[in-house]
């Protein structure tokens, strides 16, 4: 079976689903997801869906539990990329996804979890990573001396 | 009136994605708009998975279609399940009797232009749709 896989980028975990999913993989990215949001304390999500040429139900669903999940585990989700001939779809198949975050790209999605992370007060800074490349890296909380 | 056909088991997870590479195909074929590809492929993934879920797993059958002005897709899923007792109910949405949203059935039938059901209690289902190019 196919997995999809989930990247660690600073505070963020970040998913971007490349393949048509049987239902099988969408409900263990569910599962992975939840155990890297614990295993890794990110409290950012960033699911790309810009490769789906459709959203059905039964995916419609699997984002809206994921996201409830990461709530949660005080983790923030955000959608982004939908495809504008699967939003048209998907809203008039019933689904208007209500409790997602969306957003219209990666970029886009890290600035608004950043920008919900600042107004929340918290100290970790989002910031650091919404300008810069993705290259995984851990960021200490305190610099080395 | 069929130009051509093809038939696909759906026994599995895995069966219900062939369907919707299929359903695209066909669709591209007969040139149906990107938003109208993206409405066939949906339908038939909701049904598709109906089939499986539902029905106990049953079959599928894709085929490009010409009724003289237009061309179209249209796809028939069969199945050997119990059959819906109640089909008000079962078009409602929101309503379902396992663990989904209650939206297949209903969405599906917004999707397509033409959308008929045969069942009954111990018969089984089928369900033809049809979508036509603008």
């Amino acid at each position: 079976m196919d997995r999809v896989p989930v990247l660690k980028i600073g505070d963020i975990l970040l998913v971007s689903i490349q393949i048509d999913m049987e239902d099988q993989v969408a409900l263990q990215l569910q599962e992975d997801l939840a155990d890297r949001i614990v295993s890794t304390g990110c409290h950012g999500v960033i699911i790309d869906i810009s490769a789906l040429d459709i959203v059905d139900s039964f995916v419609g669903r699997t984002l809206a539990t994921i996201a409830s999940i990461s709530k949660v585990l005080d983790a923030e989700t955000v959608v982004v990329g939908m495809r504008p001939a699967v939003a048209i779809t998907l809203v008039e198949l019933g689904l208007s996804l209500p409790g997602i975050r969306t957003a219209l790209n990666v970029e886009l999605g890290m600035d608004l979890l950043a920008r919900e992370r600042r107004e929340r007060g918290d100290d970790g800074d989002f910031s650091d990573y919404t300008g810069g490349g993705v290259d995984g890296g851990e960021t200490p909380a305190v610099p080395a001396s | 009136m069929n130009d051509e056909s093809q038939q696909l088991a759906v026994t599995s997870d895995q069966d219900v994605v062939r369907v919707r590479q299929l359903v695209r195909a066909s669709a591209v074929a007969v040139k149906l708009s990107l938003v109208d590809q993206t409405k066939i492929v949906t339908a038939a993934s909701e049904l598709a998975r109906n089939t499986l879920v539902y029905g106990g797993g049953g079959s599928v059958e894709v085929a490009q279609v010409d009724n003289g002005r237009r061309k179209g897709i249209r796809i028939v899923f069969a199945d050997q399940g119990p059959g819906i007792a109640d089909l008000d109910l079962a078009f409602t949405d929101g309503y379902t009797s396992g663990g989904g949203l209650g939206l297949g059935l209903s969405g599906a039938r917004r999707l397509v232009d033409e959308f008929s059901i045969e069942t009954g209690v111990g018969e089984g289902t089928s369900i033809t749709v049809t979508k036509w190019c603008r």
